[in-house]
């Protein structure tokens, strides 16, 4: 069997997609963004509540996927809840890698960076008139 | 009375040393379990000899040139066409048309005979089990010219609502577009009842056969498909080759697709005369070696014989039934083993498709996880993702009770967190 560092099912991968930190919807959302996996059907909506200032006062996930893209997102949201906007843009796709941990083969990377990608989008995505915007529902047909 | 017809059984382990790959060990000592068939299969040695002897002895490009060469190739290739035709039963080899793939052959016709043949308004009959190949182009056509695209259900078994089939042909589609077998389910379809019923309605039939013919017996001609397509890779051969058999007249009456070389009688600075059949839809440079590979692929499947293929994948497909269902928590989308050909496709609740794969690829099994490319089916059965195990003539039990006690496993990992 493979050694530790090769194990992509480290525990606290799986505590996060356990017991994920901050799944659900933002109260006072103010930026919304969500996207899917096409290969995959990951699935990933993100809630954040930007103040004029320009910080995260509060950032929401909600999904349905692999342990890797629901674990990744809730290790996202942990560690820019609070944070700057300007702290999110700086944030690169390796740095989302880094963050998770585990070696990744090319294929559940895209796994991995989906959450990163749906936060990058969230951030110049503001909701209107109490409404979402974000990219709609996928499973729904387009219009 | 005659007596029950016994089926020769098939050992894998007498093949499996043709198959390179197949004792491949991963993630260090772990013997690879390939059932990943769907997808593609691997290749035995005397597929990827042919290969080597046709670029190392024999390699041009066909049909025009005089030297040697290209008279070695052009015999190899057009004696592939011609092993394709005794495969599939073809009346004629001029009905044989090398293609890039399935994908390319059914877009050939949605381009050729649906672009020249359907008006507003005509429709274009699919089912809720096809392949995104078999769906996508034809919603393409719909764009093309306001055709509009109808299906037959699937029930909740996995199988072709046909009681819905008149209702549907009463609309007078001009095709039915049907896969033989289901890529997710494995659902082998009765297309012997589904063709005639179709035909009688006036509507053409294409019928997906990536999932059938390397794995069955399938006579074009018998069966009166309009249309039949199929890929090399899933049946031994190299990728980037596939098949088009239409009916001759249909084939006939077509406007080429692709224009370029070969597809052409006379070329004026101004116009073009089309080639005859098969050539006037294999615009440019074929698939050569892909063809010839193909060639050897359907030899050496003719040696081990498409009844005894079908019986042992049967036979695997009842144990994996057997031993999934023994794991609480595991569903297995489509019909009975009966009804079905060498495809498992399951699902375990909320422990996605991706991370049974994952756990599996680390014991050295291969399956696939995700949609399958059929978006539209797992919508109808409510997943997201399935994990799919499917196998060909080189599969054993054993690999079968590996795959049983890996999902076991897999359950056991992801629930003793709770």
């Amino acid at each position: 069997m493979p050694s530790n560092e090769e194990e992509i099912y480290q525990e606290h991968i799986l505590d996060h997609y356990e017991d994920p930190y901050h799944r659900g919807r933002c109260e006072h959302c103010t930026h919304c963004h969500e996207d899917e996996n096409p290969l995959c059907g990951d699935h990933v909506r993100m809630e954040l509540h930007i103040n004029d200032g320009g910080n995260l006062r509060e950032v929401y996930f909600d999904g349905d996927g692999c342990c890797i893209s629901q674990a990744a997102s809730s290790m996202l949201v942990e560690k820019f809840d609070g944070k700057t906007v300007e702290e999110v843009k700086q944030f690169s796709a390796d740095d989302m890698l880094r963050l998770f941990g585990a070696k990744l083969t090319p294929n559940r990377q895209k796994c991995c960076l989906l959450p990163w990608r749906v936060l990058q989008a969230a951030i110049y995505s503001p909701v209107h008139r109490g409404r979402p915007a974000g990219a709609g529902d996928p499973s729904k047909k387009p219009s | 009375m005659t007596a029950p017809v016994r089926l020769r059984t098939l050992d894998p382990h007498a093949y499996r040393p043709d198959f390179p790959i197949l004792s491949k060990r991963v993630h260090g000592d772990v013997p690879l379990a390939y059932l990943d068939n769907a997808a593609s299969t691997q290749r035995p040695r005397q597929v990827i000899q042919a290969i080597v002897e046709a670029y190392e002895e024999h390699y041009a490009n066909v049909h025009r040139g005089i030297h040697t060469l290209a008279e070695e190739s052009t015999a190899l290739f057009e004696g592939a066409r011609e092993k394709v035709r005794s495969l599939i039963h073809a009346p004629t080899v001029e009905q044989v048309i090398f293609t890039h793939g399935a994908t390319a052959a059914i877009n050939l016709v949605a381009r050729s005979w649906g672009d020249s043949n359907l008006h507003e308004g005509d429709g274009v009959l699919v089912t809720e089990m096809e392949h995104h190949a078999n769906l996508v182009p034809w919603h393409q056509l719909a764009e093309r010219t306001g055709a509009k695209i109808q299906f037959i259900p699937v029930t909740d078994d996995g199988l072709l609502d046909l009681d819905k089939l008149d209702a549907l042909l009463t609309e007078r589609p001009r095709l039915v577009a049907v896969t033989a077998v289901s890529n997710v389910l494995g659902t082998i379809n009765p297309l012997a009842e589904i063709i005639p019923r179709a035909h009688a309605a006036g509507a053409l039939v294409l019928v997906d056969g990536a999932q059938s013919v390397p794995h069955q017996v399938t006579d074009a001609a018998a069966m009166d498909a309009d249309f039949l397509v199929f890929s090399g890779h899933k049946m031994m051969g190299p990728s980037g080759v596939g098949v088009l058999y239409g009916k001759r007249e249909l084939l006939e009456s077509m406007p080429p697709f692709l224009g370029g070389g070969s597809m052409i009688r006379r070329v004026w600075i101004d116009s073009f005369t089309p080639a005859d059949l098969p050539y006037k839809f294999e615009a440019g440079t074929p698939p050569i070696v892909p063809a010839i590979g193909l060639g050897a692929a359907i030899d050496y499947l003719n040696d081990v014989g498409l009844e005894a293929v079908h019986e042992h994948e049967r036979r695997l497909t009842q144990r994996a039934h057997e031993l999934l269902s023994e794991i609480d928590g595991v569903r297995i989308l489509g019909p009975r083993p009966d009804q079905k050909a060498g495809i498992v496709s399951f699902w375990m609740g909320r422990i996605h498709a991706h991370d049974i794969a994952q756990r599996l690829d680390r014991r050295g099994i291969a399956v696939r996880p995700g949609h399958h490319c059929a978006m539209p089916l797992h919508k109808r059965f409510d997943v997201s993702a399935t994990a799919r195990a499917s196998f060909y003539l080189y599969n054993t039990f054993e690999e079968v009770e590996r795959l049983g006690e890996a999902v076991a496993e897999c359950k056991h990992f992801f629930q003793r967190r709770r």
